[in-house]
């Protein structure tokens, strides 16, 4: 099969998947078939993926791994949760013009870097800037500092700790433990309503796309090259003139930017964002997502995070007490046997299939 | 007498107590081939780090440039800026890119902006083509072109990791060890390739094999390490006879000459 069999086989997939997802599911919604539940649990997987694809960009096509992206995605979330939390208005519990939590804590006027979440230009915005500017700092210094490997993992592990223990505090006034819910409104839509629903979850789509053909795109620049030419041989390329340093960092910030698109997406359709999120098992879950659906690739991560989220939904009803068994177990298993993961399913198929096939013309006796 | 392009001065570097280099002076000139022996521990390896910015001196002079009021302060410049100024290295063990082709492997070891941003929007012109198709010719992967490197011979990723070296254009190419784990009709192809780079390029091959040595010093200068510091330095044959050079070798049982 020629490259560009190969390669033509892959985008048919990509239509079909991107044409049910942002046709397809949509379509069914508006008539009914699909229930307002269950389209924003597709919006919340959808958001997921993007998480995952964020983790992929660095482990599986750069070798950093990085234990910390939830944070960059709750950061987005929280970012957007703010303007949410600002459009309640006076619908709250207490029916006043500061967010509940607020109330509770016993303030009386807004605190001053609440003001401008009003605007949902600002707080996009800050869905870019505010995880941007720590991952840029946070690369800035490991990657200056050549920290590699396992060093990194720690290190970005801690950091999204280090945040959570950060955003569980009440006096940081981003909510504590409860984070920000019950929100009413977005862009003077009811987020109740099914329009809505749908609304967030087709942006939630068209974005995915996006964001997986900016990456296409990415690993066939001469970027992506150095990028897997870093992961599978620094030495060599910092040997060759490349600041390596400046490309870890780079693709650092890009794939922070992406996860805090995927929180800020999250938010609204889960109805709720809170400091959990950010917490260090979130990081790794995702890092399984990667692993299982077929890291290095930019479907894995994407089949990943969808199916091992379906099957979350359905194991935490059915065997709640299993689910980390069932999920660690996963994750061996894949490790073990499956290491290109699920993506790599069709080829090895195919592999098995001229294996049986080219045996009985082996073991067929040879013409005298 | 020509100003040298590299000019190494006292210099000494130790780690942890361990002297890998002392009061070493070396001076490469524009052009040579020079060939650097010595017995495993001699400092080899430590010499070639501290050239190309892996290591810092602890002290003395390492200097780059034929012009002495332009020249280049290596200690001061780390690895990528060193390798911009245009010094290559090919690693002891052939490091490439096992994931890229073998096209790819020398498409990013072209000579060219390095940058973040240019490699984004970065695109081979057909004058980088037909570069790239010289080179595959000359290290001979010309039909491997589309291999993963990964799954080159050992000898042949030697070659690749060669020509990536030819692509960065570079004034001096620091070379360990080309001919390990190659047969003898690769060594001896190693052999005629690094003679046609002299001149063009400088090059200083550190190697152990001295049937390979003298095939390529000929009547160039052959440098021996010791013990971090430079032991003698001459033609080949002249090296060969020294008495202080046999001891090293013969009294350690190693690396007779073949």
């Amino acid at each position: 099969m020629s490259a560009a069999t190969v390669r033509r086989i892959e985008w048919i997939a990509v239509a079909v998947i991107a044409f049910a997802l942002i046709v397809l599911v949509p379509l069914l919604h508006a008539n009914g078939a699909i229930s307002n539940f269950w389209i924003s649990v597709f919006g919340k997987w959808l958001c997921y993926a993007l998480l995952a694809i964020s983790v992929d960009l660095l482990w599986g096509y750069t070798g950093l791994l990085s234990l910390g992206q939830a944070l960059f995605f709750t950061l987005g979330g929280y970012m957007h949760g703010m303007y949410l939390m600002r459009m309640i208005g006076e619908l709250g519990q207490y029916k006043k013009p500061i967010p509940d939590f607020l109330v509770f804590l016993g303030w009386e006027r807004l605190p001053a870097f609440w003001e401008p979440f009003a605007s949902f230009p600002f707080a996009l915005t800050m869905v870019f800037v505010v995880p941007g500017v720590i991952a840029y700092l946070f690369g800035f210094l490991a990657f200056r500092s050549r920290i590699k490997g396992v060093y990194f993992s720690i290190l970005t592990q801690a950091l999204t700790y280090a945040a959570s223990i950060m955003f569980f505090r009440n006096n940081l006034l981003l909510g504590g433990n409860n984070g920000f819910t019950d929100f009413k409104f977005i862009l003077g839509y009811k987020l109740n309503e099914p329009g809505t629903i749908r609304g967030l979850y087709l942006a939630t789509a068209v974005t995915l796309l996006l964001v997986f053909l900016f990456c296409r795109w990415l690993s066939k620049t001469k970027f992506g090259l150095v990028q897997q030419a870093i992961r599978d041989g620094e030495n060599r390329v910092l040997f060759s003139g490349y600041a390596t340093a400046h490309f870890k960092l780079f693709i650092f910030v890009v794939a922070a930017l992406i996860a805090a698109v995927g929180g800020a997406l999250y938010t609204p359709q889960v109805g709720i964002i809170n400091p959990g999120e950010m917490q260090a098992d979130k990081s790794l879950e995702a890092v399984v997502w990667v692993a299982v659906g077929g890291r290095g690739t930019l479907l894995g991560p994407i089949v990943g995070a969808i199916s091992i989220n379906a099957l979350k939904s359905w194991a935490t009803t059915a065997y709640p007490d299993l689910w980390l068994i069932i999920l660690g177990g996963l994750f061996i298993l894949v490790v073990l046997f499956l290491p290109g993961g699920i993506v790599s399913i069709p080829a090895r198929l195919k592999a098995l299939a001229q294996k049986l096939r080219a045996k009985p013309e082996a073991a067929a006796p040879a013409k005298p | 007498m020509p100003h040298p392009l590299l000019s190494v001065e006292d210099v000494s570097k130790s780690y942890d107590g361990f002297k890998a280099i002392t009061n070493l002076t070396f001076y490469l000139f524009e052009g040579e081939l020079r060939t650097v022996i010595g017995p495993n521990g001699a400092g080899k390896s430590t010499f070639f780090d501290l050239i190309t910015g892996r290591a810092k001196p602890d002290k003395g002079k390492l200097d780059f440039g034929t012009d002495p009021s332009k020249s280049h302060d290596l200690t001061e410049l780390n690895e990528y800026e060193i390798n911009r100024l245009g010094i290559g290295r090919k690693f002891q063990t052939p490091s490439v890119y096992t994931e890229h082709s073998v096209w790819d492997n020398l498409v990013l070891s072209l000579k060219g902006p390095r940058g973040v941003f240019a490699s984004l929007f970065h695109r081979l012109d057909s004058a980088d083509r037909d570069r790239l198709d010289e080179i595959l010719k000359t290290v001979r992967l010309d039909a491997k072109r589309d291999w993963k490197a990964g799954l080159l011979a050992h000898g042949e990723k030697q070659w690749l990791e060669i020509g990536m070296l030819l692509a960065q254009e570079p004034k001096v190419l620091l070379v360990d060890e080309p001919a390990a784990g190659m047969t003898d009709d690769e060594t001896d192809r190693t052999g005629e390739l690094l003679l046609s780079l002299a001149g063009k390029h400088s090059l200083i091959v550190i190697e152990h094999d001295m049937a390979f040595v003298k095939q390529i010093a000929r009547n160039g200068q052959v440098t021996v390490l010791h013990q971090g510091t430079v032991l003698c330095e001459g033609k080949f044959d002249e090296v060969q006879s020294d008495p202080k050079v046999r001891e090293v070798y013969l009294g350690r049982g190693k690396h007779g000459t073949r």
